[in-house]
């Protein structure tokens, strides 16, 4: 694995190829030649210039990890947002960002992490945890890691092919969703039903309500806050 | 170099003199924090300022409360780039708290309810550049937001206004905190965009 490089100045990177994940998300997929690689939970600030000169920069977290120059970012739209709804509907192969980065040292999981992990999802913040995911199954781990994932129905899922082949994911979803199913937000109760027991790693990302509520249940149920490691996206 | 993102135009232009370089205008109060908000009761509450020599200056909630508090009409910068402006606080000058304080260190740590801690020069801190502030738009400061009181640097990024304050350590060196240790600067002036080392 790649020690944490340091972040430096702004790069170009140059979209290869996109897809859609959800109704309101997409995988874009960014060559940055020269990229430091990067550690599974990091992000990276990416810059928007219009033509006037006025510049935009938002934080995006990578699915990927590893040495490799191609990054994946998934970004979910918010309606009134300035800088994701251009991502999700507009960036094409061949359009240039700005990126900056890898950032982040601390929410971040290495394979000389031995404790069990319990991984937390509200939305979009699945993707710095898929990258946890990945890099742990690449690296053979035997450290048992689960992920809960929070989410409004079955087609709002992000990476839904990939998780979906793992047996080691649970669904709380928040709207709609199979017949059989509990809907509606996650409760205490039901978070401490999914998760794994007191002991383990546990990593919350999400919109900052998300994040606060579950952090602050399992701080309640036992858990030890010093284990518990978050990033909020931003939001109510 | 930069270039331009093709079919990018922007929302605003927000030609504000008020706001640092890279930085937008934002409504909400944002949290940014790197684990679960603690659970801090007032009467357990306690606020030190310790020196080289060792000696602890303590302050409990209500003794901090008895000290004169002031009115802080102040804009934040944060460093996941919002920025709010006009944002009122109230809280004890560390001017008042640094009074019987002698030390000849020039940095000081910053410790928080949760372990965290950043770093800061002292000089940063005194002549009414900071507050533990205990108040915010007139009600008692949310603990999602820091409260009961938190530091209050707001001509630093935010970050460097620690939440759920409990102590100062002054210390020879400017050695980084939890915060910096993780990627964030050493300093962190908005105007200089310090974000990252
Ligand atoms: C470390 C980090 C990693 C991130 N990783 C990702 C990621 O992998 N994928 C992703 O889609 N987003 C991610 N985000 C969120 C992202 O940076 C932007 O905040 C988001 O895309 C909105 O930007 P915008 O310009 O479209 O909206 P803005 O124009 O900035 O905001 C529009 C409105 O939405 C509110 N708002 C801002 N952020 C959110 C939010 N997350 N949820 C709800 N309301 C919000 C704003 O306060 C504002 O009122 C991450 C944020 C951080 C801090």
């Amino acid at each position: 694995m790649v020690d944490a490089p340091r972040p430096g100045s702004w790069t170009v990177g140059t979209v290869s190829s996109t897809h859609p994940e959800t109704p309101s998300g997409r995988s874009i997929w960014i060559d940055v030649p020269g990229w430091p690689g990067n550690i599974a939970g990091q992000h990276v600030d990416v810059r928007l210039t219009a033509p006037d000169g006025y510049q935009a920069s938002r934080s995006y977290s990578l699915a990927s990890s590893g040495p490799e120059p191609r990054l994946q970012l998934a970004v979910d739209k918010l309606p009134d947002g300035e800088v994701s709804p251009y991502l999700v509907d507009e960036i094409q192969p061949g359009d240039m960002l700005e990126l900056r980065g890898p950032l982040g040292g601390w929410f971040v999981w290495k394979e000389e992490q031995t404790a069990p992990v319990q991984l937390v999802a509200g939305g979009s913040g699945v993707v710095p945890l898929v990258a946890m995911i990945r890099a742990h199954a690449a690296s053979g781990s035997t450290a048992a890691m689960q992920l809960l994932y929070s989410v409004r129905s079955p087609e709002d899922r992000f990476f839904a092919d990939e998780l979906g082949a793992l047996d080691n994911v649970t669904y709380a979803y928040t709207r709609s969703g199979p017949t059989d199913a509990v809907i509606g937000r996650l409760t205490k109760e039901r978070l401490e039903a999914a998760v794994l027991p007191v002991g383990a790693s546990v990593f919350v990302c999400g919109p900052t309500g998300f994040v606060e509520a579950v952090a602050s249940w399992l701080v309640d149920l036992g858990h030890d806050a010093g284990l518990i490691k978050t990033e909020r996206f931003g939001g109510a | 170099m930069s270039i331009f993102t093709r079919g990018f135009s922007g929302r605003g232009r927000e030609n504000n003199p008020a706001l640092p370089p890279g930085q937008y205008l934002t409504e909400d109060f944002p949290v940014l924090s790197a684990g679960p908000t603690p659970n801090i009761h007032l009467d357990s509450w306690q606020f030190t300022i310790t020196t080289e020599t060792g000696v602890v200056h303590k302050w409990s909630w209500d003794e901090l409360m008895a000290l004169p508090s002031e009115d802080i009409h102040t804009d934040i910068h944060c460093v996941t780039r919002w920025s709010k402006l006009g944002t009122t606080w109230r809280g004890v000058s560390l001017d008042t708290l640094f009074e019987g304080v002698e030390t000849d260190y020039n940095y000081v740590m910053e410790h928080s309810y949760g372990g965290y801690t950043t770093n800061a020069p002292y000089e940063d801190l005194r002549d009414g550049k900071a507050w533990i502030a205990h108040t915010f738009e007139g009600k008692p400061l949310d603990p999602e937001h820091g409260g009961p009181a938190r530091l209050l640097v707001p001509h630093l990024y935010f970050w460097k206004s620690a939440k759920w304050i409990t102590g100062l350590t002054m210390m020879k060196n400017d050695d980084p905190g939890f915060w910096e240790q993780n990627g964030y600067h050493i300093y962190g002036d908005p105007w200089k965009e310090q974000r990252y080392w």
